[in-house]
């Protein structure tokens, strides 16, 4: 399988980052804080404006390694957006399976079940683990809901009613969702998701964490030659990498909600480095957000079983496996779209 | 037959086409290329087998180096790392020089000599270019391995010549096709360097129908 690679995380705003040689050159009004050779890097997320230098651009997208800027808060600016690697026929039928309503919802409705299937399986992981402190029977009547909906996706015949039945699924996963905090339950409430902007702690690093992933999702993408932007589930917009929102959706739950929440639970998040807008909006400070970042690092490395590979893999790879088996599938090597299953 | 310059395939392709159909699929028709140690090993060898690209003359041998080839008939092009040529009777003039001479190929592998014949398919490939494009004979060529330092001569039997013939047809079938065969895993999935793009395990294992109602049906 492929390495896992490290992600640079810039967090100074007012760095800017530049090439010297095979390495990557952080800068501070022309000092140098920090040195390091691409060849072990994945991608590079800058939250700042400084900047970056065309030349470290070019070598990036040489090398595959995904560039993406954010705002300080967290908000997705740019990516850098190499030259595509010789897959034309790939990247073609991508476009011609987006562009067919019944080819589209075939891969539509995997992805689904595997979003609705995961966010159960995070819901019955509580039972199983905290089984003294959450309200079993509650969660347990939802699991059952969500698995219904499983039969009801499978048969579904249009993208519209595929969205129906995953929306509804999703309030009924999000319904539960605060039965799940079992520690600092004063500053960290869930009621529901919003987003723009996040009017709560867990929103706030809910919005956070989820564009950290479509970030690696939409790099693992463009890894295998599919092109991030053009998606089968959510409607093709300017700038929207629709593809990556997509394939995301497997992953919300198990990868970014249950990281969330066992941040909360172990208390490696403190509640004070959220501050509260005058119109109620919240935005992390700094140090939580490097908090977030370190532990999501960390995250990545650990290793679990895929479950339709049966190979052991990091959780950081899995956006780059789901990627490779949609290709896979695209070139007709498969039958279906394998989703991520997680039990 | 004879194949346009725009279906030319690349002549180096028949070791990967010997060595896995699929691979070679992956890497010239799907063009997923991954740099591994060995290929990048194998780069710097062939840079400096290439190094001066003017001929040279040792004795009564020329030798040329980085000499592109091309063949109408078998539909290629490629490069050859050394063709060397020996002056005598029985040979070809060559432009811009005294005499005649045997065009002998040689190319140079990283590594030791293998136990397929996906190098003497390749070499025996050149030898079939420069016929083709200097109308002459070549009996013999030579792969000269990196790691043990020696020479192997490889003879251009009827045999060979008919294998690199029929693979060149079968990879412009396929490539004109654009499909990617399936294979069967095999050993030689464990020194490939496309196993992460091709994952040959996905040819064993289940049917996704039968993995997404497998996992479900378990609740
Ligand atoms: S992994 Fe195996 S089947 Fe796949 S290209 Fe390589 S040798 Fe061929």
């Amino acid at each position: 399988m492929k390495k896992l690679l490290n992600t640079l995380y810039v967090t100074s705003p007012d760095t800017y980052l530049s090439l010297d040689g095979e390495n990557v050159v952080i800068l501070r009004d022309e000092e140098r804080l920090m040195r390091m050779p691409l060849h072990n890097l994945e991608s590079i997320v800058s939250f700042g404006y400084t900047g970056a230098s065309p030349a470290l651009m070019a070598a990036c997208s040489e090398r595959n390694i995904a560039l993406t800027f954010m705002s300080q808060n967290g908000n997705f600016m740019a990516r850098v957006v190499g030259e595509v690697h010789g897959n034309v026929i790939l990247r073609k039928t991508q476009y011609r399976i987006s562009e067919n309503e019944t080819d589209s919802l075939q891969i539509a409705k995997n992805i689904v079940i595997g979003k609705v299937y995961n966010s159960r399986s995070v819901l019955e992981r509580a039972t199983r683990d905290y089984p003294q402190r959450v309200d079993i029977e509650k969660l347990k009547k939802t699991s059952k809901i969500l698995l219904n909906a499983i039969e009801l996706i499978k048969e579904c015949k249009s993208k519209e009613e595929l969205r129906g039945l995953e929306g509804a699924a999703a309030n009924r996963y999000f319904g539960v969702l605060d039965d799940l905090i079992l520690q600092q339950k004063d500053s960290f409430q869930f009621s529901g998701r919003n987003k723009r902007p996040p009017m709560d702690n867990i929103n706030s690093m809910l919005s956070f964490v989820y564009t950290l992933l479509a970030h690696n999702v939409a790099s693992a993408l463009e890894t295998v030659g599919l092109d991030p932007y053009v998606g089968f589930m959510h409607t093709d917009r300017p700038g929207r990498i629709s593809l990556a929102l997509d394939l995301m959706e497997e992953l919300r739950a198990v990868y970014a909600d249950r990281f969330v929440l066992s941040m909360i639970n172990k208390r490696e998040i403190n509640p004070k480095g959220f501050t509260q807008k005058e119109d109620g909006a919240i935005i992390m400070d700094d140090d939580t957000r490097k908090c977030v970042l370190k532990a999501w690092q960390s995250r990545k490395q650990e290793v679990i079983t895929h479950p339709f590979l049966n190979e052991k893999v990091e959780w950081g790879m899995v956006p780059f496996v789901q990627a490779m088996l949609l290709a896979r599938y695209i070139r007709g090597d498969l039958d279906e779209y394998p989703p991520f299953l997680w039990k | 037959m004879e194949y346009n310059e725009e279906e030319y395939l690349m002549l180096s392709g028949i070791q990967h086409f010997a060595f896995c159909r699929r691979q070679w699929a992956l890497i010239h028709i799907e063009q997923q290329w991954q740099e591994n140690v060995r290929t990048v090993e194998g780069n710097i060898l062939h840079e400096s087998a290439h190094k001066d690209d003017f001929n040279e003359k040792r004795g009564k041998v020329i030798i040329s180096r980085g000499m592109p080839v091309y063949s109408r008939i078998l539909g290629i092009n490629g490069v050859c790392d050394v063709v060397e040529f020996h002056e005598n009777k029985n040979g070809v003039s060559i432009h811009g020089r005294e005499g005649t001479y045997l065009p002998i190929p040689v190319e140079y592998k990283h590594g030791k000599p293998k136990e397929d014949d996906m190098d003497a398919l390749q070499l025996c490939a050149q030898a079939m270019c420069i016929e083709e494009m200097m109308l002459c004979h070549i009996d013999v060529g030579y792969l000269y391995y990196g790691e043990t330092r020696h020479r192997q001569k490889i003879e251009f039997n009827e045999e060979l010549r008919n294998k690199v013939v029929r693979l060149f047809q079968e990879m412009h079938e396929l490539y004109h096709k654009q499909y990617t065969p399936k294979v069967k895993p095999s050993k030689a999935c464990k020194a490939c360097s496309l196993t992460d793009l091709c994952v040959p395990k996905l040819y064993k294992t289940l049917t996704v129908k039968e993995y997404i109602d497998g996992i479900i049906k378990e609740e």
